[in-house]
C-alpha cells in the first residue's frame, strides 16, 4: 500500500534521509527503530507531507503522494507530545477530523462515543485537556488520530513521555486496537522491546538510512551491521584478526567484527568450555544479568539462578549464534 | 504560492501598512517637511539658539531628570518589600500600586488639584499648585508603579544567598546594599529610569494643568504654538526636536534592555515575613503619595458645601455655560470613540500580528517595527501631525469625528500586537500539523487553531486599547474641531481650568467616573490574564 522510494531529505549540507526505501502492507504495522537523530522522525514527517523530499517518491497503491499536501493524504499522525488542542475539550478534540469531513452531527456524536469507548475513556467527552493524566492524554490523541479512519496511522514515539508501568499497559492496548481495526501503521521508537512487541516488521534506521528490514525474529537473529545490532540491544561485539581468530577461538575466516548473540552463550558445568571470570552480576526479575571476562573480551548474557562476582565459569558458544557483521 | 494566497498575504500586509502609513507616517512626514524644507531650515537653526527655546528645553530636561531621580529613590523601598518579603495582602498591595499608572493623566492632575485645594496648598505661602513641586509629585505618583513592578521582579530573581553570605562575613546592612545589591540591580534600575525619563519628557496633561501657564515644556509648547497661536512652523520645529529626543531615549532603552537579559540562576526560596517597620513605612509612604490624592479626589467629588451627596454626579447631565457640552455627553462621546478605537486596534493589530508571526520574514520585521513606532513618539506629536496633514481632499478628515478614534487606535495597536504576537508564537507547531493531518486545509488550520487560541489575547489587547482611548488627552487635544465631539478628558481639562466651586465639584465627579471606567477595564484585563489557560501543549 504505502511505498517509499529512494527518498532524500537534505538538512544543513548533509542528508537527514538518504535514499530511504520501504513499504507498508495492508493492515501491517512497521516499526522504525533507531537511536535519536537517526532520521526516523523525519522519515515519518516526510511520509505525512510535513517535510518535502529533495528527490524520491511516496506512493499509496498506484497513486503518487509526493506532491499531495498533508491534509489531503488521508494519513494520521500521533505526535510524541500528543499535541491536543488546548482550547477544545476531549470530545471536541476527537471530533476535529470529523468536523472537517463534514459528517452530520448525529454521525459525529456516534463516532466520538465509539472512539471514547474504544480507548476506554467513556464519560470523558466534556473533560478539559489540562485535567488529563499523561496516559489519558495519550489515549485521547490516539482516538483523535483514528477518528477520520486514516488509511495509514503514524505514531511518533508515543510512549516517550510515559512512565514504565503505564507504557507496558498502553502498548498492549494500542497493539490490540490496531490489529482489531486492521490498521496499517508506522510506529517510531528507539526502544527495541517496544518494537518487538508491536511490530509485524521492523525497519532498523541509522544515519538517515534503513539498515535492514524484516520480522522481529529475523532482524534480531541476523542483524546486518553493528549499529543495527546495537539498536536491538545486542552487546557482545568481538573484533577478529586477519585469520578470523580472537581470544575465545576461531570465530570466522577473516578479519572483521562478529556478534555473539546472548541466546548462544551458555554456562556449562564440565571443564570443556572456555574459562571466564564473572565481573558483574545483577539480579533482575528471576534472571541474573552477568558480565564475563575472557582475556580482554567482555561478554554479557543472562542466566537462571544466581552467580557471584569473581567466580570462574565455563562458557559454551554455539556456532549458530555467531553473526558476522558488515 | 498560488495567486489567491498571494493576494491574501498582500492584503494582510497592506491593510495595516496603509492605515499607519496614512494616519501616522504621512503626518510625520508633513511635520518634517514643514521644518526642514528650503528656507525654513534657517528659521529652524535660529529658533534653536533663541532664548525662549533654550529655557523650554532646559526646563523639560531638568524636570524630567528630577522627577526620575525622586521616583527611583522613593520606589526602591517598595521594590525591596515586593521582591524579598511576603506579607498579608501582597497581591492587593501590588494591584493598588498599579492603579495610578493606568489613570488618565487629566484625572491624576485633577486628583492633585483636589488635594491642594483640600489642604489649602493652592494659594498662600505653601502654594503647590502651579509650581514645579506639583509636577514632581504627580510624576512620582504616576511612575512609581512601573519602577516597583520592573525593579521588584528583577530583584526577586536575584539570589538572596549572596546577601546572606555577605552578612555571615560580617558586613553591615547598608554596606551590603551598596556593595552587593545595588551593583547587581543596575541594569534593571537603568532600564526603569529611562522609561520614567521618557514618560516625564513627554508628559503633557500634568504639565499643562499643574505646572501652570508660565511653565512650558517642549510638549506643552507644541500645543500652545499650534492650537493657541496657530504658529505651525514653530510647533513643527519643536515636534522634530521632541521626536529626536524620544528616539535617542528609545535607542538607549533598547540598549539597556538587552543588557538586562543577564539574569542570575533563579532560586525558589520562601520569602521572609516582612518586618512591621518596613511594612508600615512603605504603606505610609505610598499611602500619602498614591492613596491620598485618589481618596481626596473621591471625597471632593461627593463633597457639596459642608456635607456629602451625589449632587455633583447628577449634575453631570447639565450643560454649563463655559463648556460646549455636558459631562455626560462627553462621556458618551468617549465611550463611543473608545469602542471604535478598540475595534480598529483589534482588527488591524490582529491582522498585523498574524502577518508578523506567519508571513514573510523580512516584511514581518518591517511591519512589527513600523506598527510599534506610534507608541514611541509622543501623543502630542501624533495629534499635531494629524492636525496639519489631514486637511486636504481626499483626506479632509479634520471635521470628522473618526479622526479621534483613529489616533487612539494608533496608540492601541502596539498593545494589541504585544499581547497577540507572543500568544500566536507560543502555539506549538505540532498543534497546527496535527490539525493539518486531520484533514484541515491551511485556511481551516487558521480558523480552528490560531483564531480561537489567539482570541482571548485579542480581547485583552482590545481592552488595553479601550482603556488608552478613554483617558487619552495629548493627541486628542489637537483633534476635535466640532465642539459637540469633545471627549471626557477634554471636557475635564476645561472644567479644571475654569474658576468656581460648582464647576470644580463637577470636574471631580467626572474625574471619578473616568477613574472608575479605566480601573474596571484594567481589573477585567488582569482577571483574564490570570485566568488565561496555558496555551502550550502539555509536553
Amino acid at each position: 500500500m504505502l511505498r517509499v522510494e529512494n527518498v532524500k531529505v537534505p538538512f544543513d549540507g548533509t542528508y537527514v534521509l538518504n535514499e530511504c526505501d520501504f513499504e507498508v502492507g495492508e493492515g501491517e504495522i512497521v516499526v522504525l527503530l533507531g537511536s535519536s537523530g537517526c532520521g526516523k522522525s523525519t522519515l515519518l514527517r516526510t511520509v505525512a507531507g510535513l517535510e518535502n523530499p529533495e528527490s524520491g517518491k511516496i506512493w499509496w497503491g498506484t497513486q503518487e503522494m509526493t506532491e499531495v499536501p498533508p491534509h489531503k493524504r488521508g494519513f494520521g499522525l500521533m505526535f510524541q507530545n500528543h499535541a491536543l488542542f488546548p482550547h477544545r475539550n476531549v470530545g471536541e478534540n476527537i471530533d476535529f477530523g470529523l468536523q472537517i469531513l463534514r459528517m452530520t452531527g448525529i454521525e459525529r456524536q456516534e463516532r466520538v462515543d465509539e472512539l471514547l469507548s474504544m480507548v476506554d475513556l467513556d464519560g470523558f467527552q466534556n473533560r478539559k485537556i489540562g485535567s488529563l493524566s499523561g496516559g489519558e492524554a495519550q489515549r485521547v490523541a490516539l482516538a483523535r488520530s483514528l477518528a477520520p479512519k486514516p488509511r495509514l496511522l503514524m505514531l511518533d514515539e508515543p510512549m516517550a513521555s510515559l512512565d514504565r508501568a503505564l507504557r507496558d499497559r498502553l502498548l498492549a492496548d494500542i497493539s490490540e486496537l490496531l490489529r482489531e481495526l486492521k490498521q496499517a501503521a508506522i510506529y517510531v521508537t528507539h526502544d527495541h522491546d517496544e518494537a518487538f512487541f508491536i511490530a509485524d516488521r521492523i525497519a532498523v534506521m541509522h544515519n538517515g538510512k534503513i539498515e535492514q528490514i524484516g520480522t522481529p525474529s529475523e532482524v534480531w537473529s541476523n542483524p546486518s551491521s553493528e549499529e543495527s545490532a546495537r539498536s536491538m540491544g545486542h552487546e557482545n561485539f568481538i573484533e577478529l584478526d586477519d585469520s578470523g581468530r580472537c581470544e575465545i577461538g576461531q570465530l570466522g575466516s577473516s578479519s572483521g567484527i562478529v556478534l555473539i548473540r546472548e541466546d548462544g552463550l551458555s554456562i556449562v558445568p564440565e571443564e570443556t568450555g572456555i574459562k571466564g571470570e564473572v565481573i558483574s552480576a545483577v539480579f533482575r526479575s528471576g534472571i541474573t544479568l552477568v558480565k564475563i571476562r575472557v582475556g580482554k573480551i567482555e561478554l554479557s548474557t543472562s542466566i537462571q539462578g544466581s552467580m557471584k562476582v569473581s567466580e570462574i565459569v565455563n562458557l559454551k558458544i554455539s556456532d549458530s549464534a555467531v553473526v558476522a557483521l558488515s | 504560492m498560488n495567486p489567491q494566497k498571494r493576494f491574501v498575504w498582500a492584503f494582510l500586509f497592506f491593510l495595516p501598512v496603509l492605515f499607519v502609513g496614512v494616519f501616522f507616517y504621512w503626518p510625520l512626514l508633513k511635520i518634517f517637511s514643514h521644518t526642514l524644507d528650503g528656507e525654513r531650515i534657517n528659521e529652524f537653526w535660529s529658533y534653536l539658539s533663541s532664548k525662549p527655546f533654550r529655557q523650554i528645553a532646559w526646563f523639560t530636561i531638568w524636570q524630567a531628570f528630577l522627577s526620575t531621580v525622586c521616583t527611583m529613590m522613593l520606589a526602591l523601598p517598595a521594590a525591596y518589600l515586593v521582591a524579598r518579603f511576603s506579607f498579608p495582602g501582597k497581591k492587593l498591595f501590588q494591584a493598588l500600586t498599579t492603579i495610578p499608572f493606568v489613570l488618565p493623566t487629566v484625572v491624576a492632575a485633577g486628583a492633585f488639584m483636589a488635594l491642594f485645594q483640600r489642604f489649602g496648598l493652592d494659594q498662600g505661602m505653601f502654594r503647590l499648585h502651579h509650581t514645579v513641586w506639583a509636577l514632581l509629585l504627580a510624576h512620582i505618583f504616576f511612575n512609581l508603579a512601573i519602577v516597583v513592578r520592573t525593579v521588584g521582579s528583577f530583584w526577586a530573581g536575584l539570589d538572596p544567598r549572596v546577601e546572606e553570605q555577605a552578612k555571615i562575613l560580617g558586613a553591615a546592612p547598608w554596606h551590603i546594599f551598596r556593595k552587593i545589591t545595588l551593583p547587581r540591580l543596575v541594569p534593571a534600575l537603568a532600564a526603569a529610569a529611562s522609561v520614567v525619563f521618557v514618560f516625564c519628557l513627554t508628559s503633557f496633561g500634568i504639565v499643562l494643568l499643574l505646572g501652570g501657564p508660565t511653565r512650558a515644556t517642549i510638549e506643552t509648547e507644541i500645543w500652545r504654538q499650534a492650537v493657541w497661536r496657530g504658529d505651525i512652523s514653530v510647533a513643527s520645529v519643536l515636534a522634530v526636536i521632541q521626536l529626536g529626543a524620544v528616539m535617542v531615549m528609545v535607542l538607549i532603552m533598547n540598549f539597556l534592555q538587552k543588557r538586562q537579559a543577564v539574569v542570575e540562576s533563579k532560586v525558589e526560596l520562601n520569602p521572609e515575613r516582612a518586618s512591621r517597620k518596613l511594612l508600615v513605612g512603605n504603606i505610609l509612604l505610598l499611602g500619602i503619595l498614591v492613596g491620598l490624592p485618589i481618596v481626596i479626589l473621591v471625597e471632593r467629588a461627593i463633597g457639596v458645601g459642608d456635607g456629602y451627596s451625589f449632587q455633583n454626579f447628577s449634575a453631570m447631565a447639565d450643560r454649563i455655560s463655559l463648556v460646549p457640552l455636558s459631562s455626560l455627553a462627553a462621556l458618551k462621546n468617549s465611550l463611543l470613540f473608545a469602542v471604535v478605537a478598540a475595534v480598529l486596534a483589534a482588527l488591524l493589530g490582529g491582522v498585523a500580528s498574524f502577518f508578523v508571526v506567519h508571513g514573510n520574514r523580512w516584511l514581518s520585521n518591517f511591519l512589527d517595527f513600523g506598527m510599534m513606532l506610534p507608541l514611541g513618539v509622543s501623543a502630542v506629536v501624533l495629534g499635531f501631525g494629524m492636525l496639519i496633514s489631514l486637511d486636504t481632499p481626499p483626506l479632509d478628515l479634520r471635521s470628522s469625528w473618526i479622526l479621534v478614534p483613529i489616533a487612539h487606535a494608533l496608540l492601541g495597536i502596539p498593545f494589541v500586537m504585544r499581547t497577540v504576537i507572543p500568544t500566536l508564537r507560543r502555539i506549538d507547531p505540532s498543534l497546527r500539523e496535527s490539525a493539518s493531518l486531520l484533514g484541515a486545509s491551511p485556511s481551516k488550520v487558521t480558523k480552528y487553531i490560531d483564531f480561537p487560541i489567539a482570541f482571548r489575547a485579542l480581547g485583552v489587547g482590545a481592552a488595553f486599547a479601550f482603556a488608552i482611548s478613554i483617558g487619552e488627552f495629548g493627541a486628542t487635544s489637537f483633534l476635535p474641531r466640532s465642539p459637540d465631539r469633545l471627549t471626557a478628558p477634554l471636557v475635564l481639562f476645561r472644567l479644571l481650568g475654569a474658576p468656581g466651586e460648582a464647576l470644580r465639584g463637577q470636574a471631580m465627579a467626572l474625574a471619578v467616573t473616568l477613574m472608575v471606567i479605566t480601573a474596571a477595564t484594567v481589573i477585567l484585563i488582569e482577571g483574564s490574564v490570570f485566568k488565561r489557560e496555558t496555551i502550550r501543549s502539555d509536553f
